[in-house]
């Protein structure tokens, strides 16, 4: 079944048109991989997924579980299910880890009709995460990304994914600026939490990544449409021959 | 007035041993007498000008002019190797009834070696309008400690106007730190002198303020001996059309060598329409010091806000949690846990626009000095 179902998508930003009918439909249980140079569309996709203001949705539609996610604000995309794993994710000084990621479960289950979680289930869930990115616990103590280096904040990324089980989780160059011992705790953090239920999208430059975490389907976004579709096999090829070839 | 008045604060395990003030009033009741035991003496200022007079004397403090006015005010003093383990209280309730205005003057000798901390509270209890001056002289010997909480929670309609100076001599430690959380006009005039070497005075502030507030705040530290450390740290967050003025004043004296004085003013403006005058006015006139200033006035960090709404958090608890963010390292300045504990459950309701004063704060009859609720 269709997880995420996008049609003839058309975005801008500041009247700059990135995105020109954008289609792909990704399905519950596929890991999906987004290659293309760079200034072509990828990380402005994920954020019109989101739901990112700063961008304007010209055209087309966007389905997650059949529902409309164009006409929703961000926070209620994230509690459809949607999961932004950023490039560069943001420094809170002064809000904790654990307070953050509390509110963030509590919120999402208010807006499914669900309790606050329970204090016991809350750390189960806790120190299942920080073993999934084989975090330290002082780690958590501390305020949202501050300080951390470009490794701990990806790890940080993959832990709110597993305290906040998306059901669609858009990783935004995750492997960009892990060194080899970092991408591989990532990339096993993300395998841990895909399931029959659940899709990844990997937004990313290099092959590397992808020996890890293994895709079902490669797509390539160039000049705002996705212009080429294919299995891991696609990555390896264009690590090789790049992507001038697909220019027509 | 009739009744003597005994004050109850509603903040939750906070033993202290109250000073009771109404209407800007104190009147010795009696209930101190007991406390003269452990080198703690709390007096009217026209007590402790009959009685105290060389003391006053000694550190040159001249109250004649204070007592022919007929002001009011409080006399605290600690004697000489003095630790006091539960903080002092002083509550002025404040219900406009007795008066409209109140103009107090007030003593704290802190003598050698003693430490306390003091909570100063103004509260209105009622939507009167009330004006409230103060003038607080503290005198800090050597090797005291002292840490100074000023609470100012009174209703929009009124007034508080603070006046307050330390002296410290050799080795003194001082932490002050300043909550103005509600009060239409709000001025605080804070003057630290440094009379001894080795001394260290750390000044924070946070105010919160919306609507048509106003809150200046005016700090001056001067560095008239060597050696000495300063810290200031004040931060507003402003909403609707609210007001704020902050001066930083820093003097460092030719002879005061190896001075450090650091000072930071940071503002949140959440509408277009609330204003932030900040000024960093240092004035130093010696080589070997090490000094720094800074003011920011922003806004709440959107890339934050879009960080934590792709979490599910809505707008309202984002800004919230920013906000907090923003507060918690002044708030962390403070020792007292049961106090902070308070405090941050303030702040947040003040925040959310919940709390207009501290209306748990009431007053009942005396019931002796050790009654500490």
């Amino acid at each position: 079944m269709a997880l995420l179902e996008i049609k003839n998508l058309y975005a801008s930003i500041k009247g700059k048109e990135i995105l020109k009918g954008v289609n792909l439909t990704i399905n519950k249980g596929e890991v999906h991989a987004i290659m293309g140079p760079n200034g072509n569309g990828k990380s402005t996709l994920a954020s019109v997924i989101a739901g990112n203001e700063a961008f304007t949705v010209e055209k087309g539609e966007i389905l997650l579980n059949g529902k409309d996610l164009l006409s929703m604000p961000v926070e209620a995309r994230a509690a459809e299910g949607v999961f932004i794993g950023f490039q560069y994710p943001v420094e809170i000084p002064g809000v904790s880890i654990s307070n953050f990621i509390r509110t963030a479960v509590n919120e999402q289950r208010k807006y499914r009709g669900l309790d606050p979680i329970g204090a016991k289930e809350f750390i189960d869930r806790m120190n299942y995460a920080k073993q999934v990115v084989e975090l330290t616990s002082s780690l958590v103590n501390r305020s949202v990304n501050e300080g951390f280096s470009g490794g701990e904040k990806k790890k940080m990324e993959i832990f709110q994914m597993a305290m906040l089980r998306p059901t669609l989780s858009i990783l935004d160059e995750t492997d960009s600026g892990l060194d080899i011992d970092a991408l591989r705790i990532v990339a096993s953090g993300v395998n841990q939490l895909q399931n029959k239920e659940t899709s990844t999208v990997l937004i990313t430059h290099y092959q590397r990544l992808l020996d890890y975490i293994v895709p079902d389907f490669v797509h390539v976004l160039y000049e705002g449409k996705i212009v080429k579709t294919g299995d891991k096999n696609l990555a390896k090829e264009l690590e090789e021959k790049g992507y001038e070839w697909l220019r027509k | 007035m009739a009744e003597k008045i005994n004050i109850h604060c509603a903040i939750p395990n906070l033993k202290t041993v109250k000073i009771n003030r109404y209407d800007g009033c104190f009147e010795n009741n009696g209930c101190y007498k007991a406390l003269v035991q452990g080198g703690i003496v709390i007096l009217s200022i026209k007590e402790a000008f009959e009685t105290y007079s060389s003391l006053l004397e000694q550190n040159a403090i001249a109250l004649q002019e204070s007592i022919n006015n007929g002001e009011d005010g409080v006399f605290i003093y600690i004697k000489d190797g003095i630790k006091v383990s539960s903080p002092l209280q002083m509550v002025n309730v404040i219900s406009g009834r007795e008066a409209q205005s109140s103009f107090s003057r007030n003593i704290v000798i802190m003598g050698k070696g003693s430490s306390a901390r003091l909570i100063c509270c103004d509260d209105t209890v009622n939507a009167n309008p009330f004006q409230t001056q103060s003038r607080i002289s503290v005198y800090m010997s050597s090797e005291s400690e002292l840490e100074y909480y000023k609470m100012e929670n009174i209703n929009n309609a009124s007034s508080i106007s603070t006046d307050t100076e330390f002296r410290m001599e050799d080795n003194a430690h001082l932490t002050t730190f300043w909550l103005s959380l509600n009060g239409g006009n709000i001025q605080n005039k804070l003057n630290v002198f440094f009379e001894g070497n080795h001394s260290e005075a750390s000044l924070n502030g946070l105010y919160l303020v919306d609507r048509e507030q106003k809150v200046d705040n005016s700090v001056s530290v001067y560095h008239n001996f060597p050696y000495c450390t300063s810290h200031q740290l004040y931060k507003g967050i402003l909403d609707d059309s609210a007001m704020a003025n902050f001066l930083g004043h820093i003097y460092v004296k030719e002879y005061a060598k190896e001075t450090i004085a650091m000072q930071s003013n940071n503002n949140i403006l959440l509408t277009d329409k609330a204003q932030v005058n900040t000024k960093p006015f240092l004035e130093i006139y010696n080589d070997d010091v090490k000094c720094s200033h800074g003011a920011t006035i922003g806004q709440l960090d959107e890339n934050a806000l879009y960080y934590m709404r792709q979490r599910g958090i809505t707008p309202r608890s984002a800004r919230m949690l920013l906000m907090y963010a923003f507060c918690y390292d002044v708030l962390s300045k403070s020792s007292i846990t049961e106090l902070n504990q308070a405090l941050q459950d303030m702040i947040k309701r003040r925040l959310n626009g919940e709390l207009s004063s501290c209306e748990e704060c009431v007053f009942s009859k005396c019931q002796g000095i050790n009654n500490q609720d």
